[in-house]
C-alpha cells in the first residue's frame, strides 16, 4: 500500500512508475518549451498552480472526511458558502484576514452540519451532502448583491526575497499569494499527520473498521465529528481562496464544479494527500494548457474541443494510471454501537 | 494459591433486547489464573454477557466487581482500563494496517507531539510475543494473515494493554483443528502466568480439555456450574440443551447400491490459479456417506464447487449417474438431483434479507406449484413453507421473517429443509454443522443418516474429524488436492487420519 513506507526502494519506483514517467515527461516538455518561450512556459506553470489550489484544498477536505468514514459530496456547497461569507465579511470590515477566518469558520459550520446529520443523527451521507450543496446554492444566490467590492482589493503576491528572482521557478513557486503558500505547506503536513501520528492512525482505523477502533477505546463518533469539521474548515479556506485571493469578488456559483472535481482528484490520489496533490497539479496543468490554446487562437474553429482537454486528461489518467483504488472500507456507513 | 483470588465477579446481570431476556439475573465468579468456560447453545446469552463485561453493551441491572471493587463499564475503554481484554468472535482488527499498528492502536507509544514511534511499538510487540510464545511478523498487513494468526494478534493486543482478565468469544469456531490445539496450549500457558480466562464455546471436547471451571447457560440464565472432573460430554450437553442428547449418532450398516457420483482424475485451480484439486478420483454410491477428512484449504472447497457447477474443472470428468456434468451450469446440475449444503451458509446458503419462505423454495421457485407462467403462487409458497418449518423444526417468528435474523442452527435447518426436500440422488454437504449448537447438530446428523438410509448418496466434507468419523461409511483423506487414502470407516482410526491429513503420508 502506498500508505506505508516502502520496504524496498526498487519496489517503490516500480509502484510509482506511472507517476514518475508522467512527471519526467512533463518536466522535459516544460524545459524544452522554456528554451524558446520562457514567458509562456512560466505563465502556464503559474496558471497550473492557480488552477490546482482550490482542487488540492477540496481534495484535502474530502480526504479528511473519507479517511474517517464519512463521504463528503458537499465540498462544493461548503466552498461556495465560504466564498460568499468570506467575501461579505471582508467587504464589510475591510479586512481580508478577517474574511479568510470567516470563510474557514463558515466551512467548519457547514462541516458541523454534515457531521450532525450523518454522524450524529446517522442520516444518509450522500443526502446530507446534497442538502448542503442545494442549500449553499440557494442561500448564496438569494443574498448575492451586485456592486459590493473589497475595499482593500484582493490578496497580493508575496515575494520570498531572492528566491523569487530565480528564472521560471521563482515566478512559479516563490511569488505567490498567501493561501497558495499555505496549500503547498498543507500537503506534506497532512501526509505526516495522517501516516505518522496518533490522530492519523486512529482516523484511518475509524474509517476502515469503526467497531475495531471502538473496542480499543477510540471514540468513533468523536473522531468523525472532528475530521468532518476540520475538513469543512479546509473547504472554507478553498472558498476564501476563490473570492478573496483568485477573483477578488463573489459571483453566483463561482465554484463551478470545483468541489466535485476535487473529489475525483482525491480518488486519483488514492486518498493520499501527496497523491491528491499530484493529481490536482495534472488537472491544473491541463486547464492551463487549455487557456494557452485559447490565447493563441489555436483550434478556435472548435472551442468546445479545447474545453474538453482537462476532462480527456482526467479520463486517460483514471483509465490508465490509477489502477485499483480502494476507498476506506467503512465509508458511507453510519456507525452505532449496539 | 491464596484463598482470595477472585478476578471478576458479576452479580444479578440482566439485559433485555426488545421482548427477549438475553440475560436474566446472571451471577458469575472468575478466578485468577484459571480458565472458566462459558458454555451454552446459540442464543443462550453468552455473548451478551461478555459484551456487558467488556462495556460494549450496558446491562439493565446488576453489579460487576473487578478485584473486589465495583466498576462502571460504560465503554470498552472502562473495561480496558480495568485490565479486561477481549478476543472477539468477529475479529476487531483493521485489515489494512500492520500487526504492530493494530496492536498499539488506541494506546500508541508516541512523543509529546503525538507522533507515533513505530520502532518502539514493534519492539514492544516483539517482547510480548516472545514472553508468551505467540510469534507474529510485526510488519505484516493483517488482511494477508491466516485466521489463526489474526487471532494471535487479537490476543497480543489484549496482553499489550496489560489485560489480566481475557475474554475469548468462540475463539475456536474459525480455527482448524491444529490451530485450535495451539490456541488451547496458549490459553493454558496464559492461565499459568496468572491471567483469568473466560472462554466461550459450544464445543464440549475443548471444555473438558482446558477448562478449570464450567458455567452453563440456557435461555439467558445460568443453569449450572461444574468442573470437567465432575462431568463428561453427555452430562454437559444435557445441561446445555435441557434434555439428553445423542452425541454419537447411531446408525445401521450402510447398504450401498449403484454408483451415483464418479469423479475421475479431476484437476481444478483455485482463485490464485494454483492447482487446488490435483488428479483426484472418488466414487460415491447410493445409500452411503463418503466423508472427506482433511485440514481446510487442501482443495475441499474447490472440489465441492466443481461438483456443484460453481467452478470449472481444468481436466478430468465428473459423472452423475451416466451424465457428464463438467460443462453444466449450477441449475442444470441441481436439476439432475444434486443437493448442496454450502460451506458458508450466510454467503452461499441463504439470501439474508429474503424471507424464510422464499429461501425454502430457492432451488425451485420457478417451477410449479410455486410459479405459474412466471407469476409467483403466494399460497402454494406459504403452505409449503409452513409445512417445512413444522417438519424441520425451524424456529422462526413467521415464514415472512428475513432469514438473516434466524440463529445459526435454524439457518442450517432451513437450508437442510430445502436441500433434503429436493428428491436428490446426491447431497454434497460442506461443513454442515459448523458453528451451530448441539441440538441442531444432532438434528442435522440424524437427517443425514435417515436420508442415506432412503438411498441418498452423500459426499460429506468437514473439518471436524469427529463428525467425519461418526457419520461416514467410507472416508477419503485429502492432502494438497489428492486423496491419499480411501478406506472403509471401520479401517481408519483418529490418529491415522490425523497423521495423514497433516503430513500427507500414511507411513509411521
Amino acid at each position: 500500500m502506498s500508505d506505508n513506507p516502502p520496504k524496498d526502494i526498487k519496489q517503490f519506483f516500480f509502484n510509482k512508475r506511472w507517476w514518475i514517467i508522467t512527471t519526467v515527461l512533463l518536466v522535459v516538455f516544460t524545459l524544452w518549451t522554456s528554451e524558446f518561450q520562457q514567458a509562456n512556459t512560466t505563465s502556464v506553470l503559474v496558471s497550473t498552480l492557480r488552477h490546482s489550489t482550490p482542487l488540492v484544498l477540496g481534495a484535502m477536505c474530502g480526504l479528511l472526511c473519507e479517511r474517517s468514514g464519512v463521504i463528503n459530496i458537499g465540498i462544493e456547497g461548503q466552498m461556495l458558502m465560504s466564498a460568499w461569507g468570506g467575501f461579505m465579511v471582508a467587504s464589510t470590515s475591510g479586512s481580508l484576514l478577517l474574511g479568510v477566518f470567516a470563510g474557514i469558520g463558515i466551512g467548519m459550520m457547514m462541516g458541523g452540519v454534515l457531521a450532525g446529520i450523518s454522524v450524529g443523527l446517522r442520516g444518509d451521507q450522500i443526502i446530507a451532502g446534497t442538502v448542503i450543496n442545494i442549500a449553499a446554492l440557494g442561500i448564496t444566490s438569494f443574498f448575492f448583491s451586485l456592486g459590493r467590492t473589497l475595499p482593500s482589493g484582493k490578496a497580493q503576491v508575496i515575494k520570498l526575497g531572492p528566491l523569487a528572482d530565480i528564472p521560471v521557478a521563482g515566478r512559479v513557486l516563490f511569488s505567490n499569494k498567501p493561501i497558495t503558500y499555505l496549500t503547498l505547506l498543507m500537503v506534506p503536513t497532512l501526509w505526516f499527520l495522517l501516516f505518522r501520528t496518533k490522530w492519523g492512525l486512529r482516523t484511518r482505523a475509524v474509517g476502515e473498521h469503526p467497531s475495531a477502533a471502538e473496542t480499543v477505546g477510540i471514540s468513533v463518533i468523536g473522531m468523525r465529528y472532528l475530521n468532518v469539521i476540520m475538513g469543512g474548515g479546509i473547504a472554507g479556506l478553498a472558498g476564501a481562496y476563490l473570492s478573496l485571493e483568485a477573483v477578488g469578488s463573489f459571483e453566483r456559483v463561482m465554484t463551478n464544479g470545483k468541489g466535485f472535481v476535487a473529489l475525483a482528484v482525491m480518488i486519483f490520489g488514492r486518498w493520499n494527500p501527496v497523491g491528491a496533490w499530484g493529481a490536482a497539479l495534472l488537472f491544473g496543468y491541463a486547464s492551463a494548457i487549455q487557456t494557452q490554446f485559447q490565447f493563441r487562437d489555436w483550434l478556435t474553429d472548435d472551442p468546445q474541443f479545447i474545453g474538453i482537454i482537462p476532462f480527456i486528461v482526467t479520463i486517460v489518467v483514471l483509465a490508465g494510471f490509477v489502477g485499483r483504488a480502494r476507498p476506506p472500507a467503512s465509508i458511507g456507513q453510519p456507525y452505532s454501537r449496539e | 494459591m491464596s484463598s482470595n483470588t477472585l478476578a471478576l465477579e458479576a452479580t444479578g446481570i440482566s439485559k433485555t433486547f426488545g421482548s427477549v431476556k438475553a440475560n436474566d439475573q446472571i451471577n458469575l465468579e472468575i478466578q485468577k489464573g484459571r480458565i472458566h468456560a462459558l458454555l451454552g447453545e446459540n442464543g443462550a446469552g453468552k455473548s451478551t454477557l461478555v459484551n456487558i463485561l467488556f462495556g460494549l453493551y450496558k446491562a439493565d441491572s446488576g453489579i460487576v466487581k473487578v478485584d473486589g471493587e465495583p466498576v462502571d463499564l460504560g465503554r470498552p475503554k472502562d473495561a480496558i482500563d480495568r485490565g479486561i481484554g477481549m478476543v472477539h468472535q468477529h475479529f476487531q482488527l483493521v485489515p489494512v494496517l500492520t500487526v504492530a499498528e493494530n496492536i498499539v492502536l488506541g494506546n500508541e507509544p508516541s512523543n509529546k507531539a503525538n507522533v507515533i514511534n513505530i520502532e518502539n511499538a514493534k519492539e514492544k510487540v516483539r517482547e510480548l510475543a516472545e514472553k508468551y510464545q505467540l510469534e507474529v511478523d510485526t510488519e505484516a498487513i493483517v488482511e494477508d494473515l491466516p485466521v489463526g494468526t489474526q487471532q494471535r494478534v487479537e490476543i497480543l493486543r489484549s496482553l499489550y494493554r496489560d489485560a489480566d482478565i481475557l475474554i475469548l468469544d468462540e475463539p475456536t469456531a474459525v480455527l482448524t483443528p491444529q490451530e485450535t490445539d495451539h490456541l488451547l496450549q496458549v490459553l493454558k500457558k496464559l492461565a499459568s502466568q496468572g491471567v483469568a480466562i473466560i472462554f466461550i464455546t459450544h464445543k464440549l471436547r475443548e471444555v473438558l480439555e482446558v477448562a478449570d471451571e464450567v458455567t452453563v447457560m440456557r435461555n439467558g440464565q445460568v443453569v449450572g456450574s461444574t468442573t470437567p472432573a465432575e462431568t463428561d460430554e453427555s452430562g454437559l450437553a444435557e445441561m446445555m440443551v435441557g434434555r439428553s442428547v445423542v452425541l454419537r449418532v447411531s446408525k445401521e450398516t450402510a447398504s450401498p447400491a449403484a454408483t451415483i457420483l464418479q469423479v475421475v482424475n479431476l484437476r481444478v485451480q483455485d482463485d490464485r490459479g494454483l492447482m487446488a484439486v490435483n488428479d483426484l478420483s472418488l466414487e460415491v454410491r447410493s445409500g452411503e456417506i463418503f466423508g472427506i477428512a482433511g485440514v481446510e484449504g487442501n482443495g475441499q472447497r474447490e472440489l465441492v464447487e466443481t461438483i456443484t457447477g460453481l467452478r470449472t474443472a481444468d481436466t478430468g470428468s465428473i459423472l452423475i449417474g451416466d451424465t457428464s456434468i463438467t460443462e453444466f451450469s449450477p441449475r442444470q446440475i441441481s436439476e439432475l438431483g444434486v443437493a448442496h449444503i454450502p460451506e458458508d451458509r450466510e454467503k452461499h446458503g441463504l439470501i439474508g434479507p429474503h424471507s424464510v419462505a422464499d429461501n425454502l423454495i430457492l432451488n425451485r421457485y420457478y417451477k410449479s406449484p410455486f410459479s405459474n407462467r412466471g407469476i409467483r403462487q403466494q399460497k402454494a409458497i406459504a403452505d409449503y413453507a409452513k409445512e417445512m418449518v413444522e417438519k424441520f423444526d425451524i424456529r422462526t417468528p413467521s415464514i415472512e421473517t428475513p432469514s438473516s435474523s434466524l440463529s445459526g442452527g435454524n439457518k442450517q435447518k432451513a437450508i437442510a429443509a430445502r436441500e433434503f426436500s429436493h428428491n436428490a440422488q446426491l447431497l454434497v454437504a460442506s461443513q454442515p454443522t459448523r458453528g451451530i449448537d448441539v441440538g441442531s447438530i444432532e438434528f442435522v446428523h440424524q437427517q443425514l443418516i435417515s436420508q442415506r438410509d432412503q438411498g441418498l448418496a452423500v459426499l460429506l466434507v468437514s473439518a471436524e474429524l469427529d463428525e467425519i468419523l461418526s457419520l461416514s461409511d467410507r472416508i477419503g483423506v485429502i492432502y494438497r488436492g489428492q486423496l491419499i487414502v480411501t478406506a472403509n470407516a471401520a479401517d481408519l482410526d483418529r490418529n491415522r487420519i490425523g497423521r495423514i491429513m497433516t503430513t500427507g503420508s500414511d507411513s509411521n
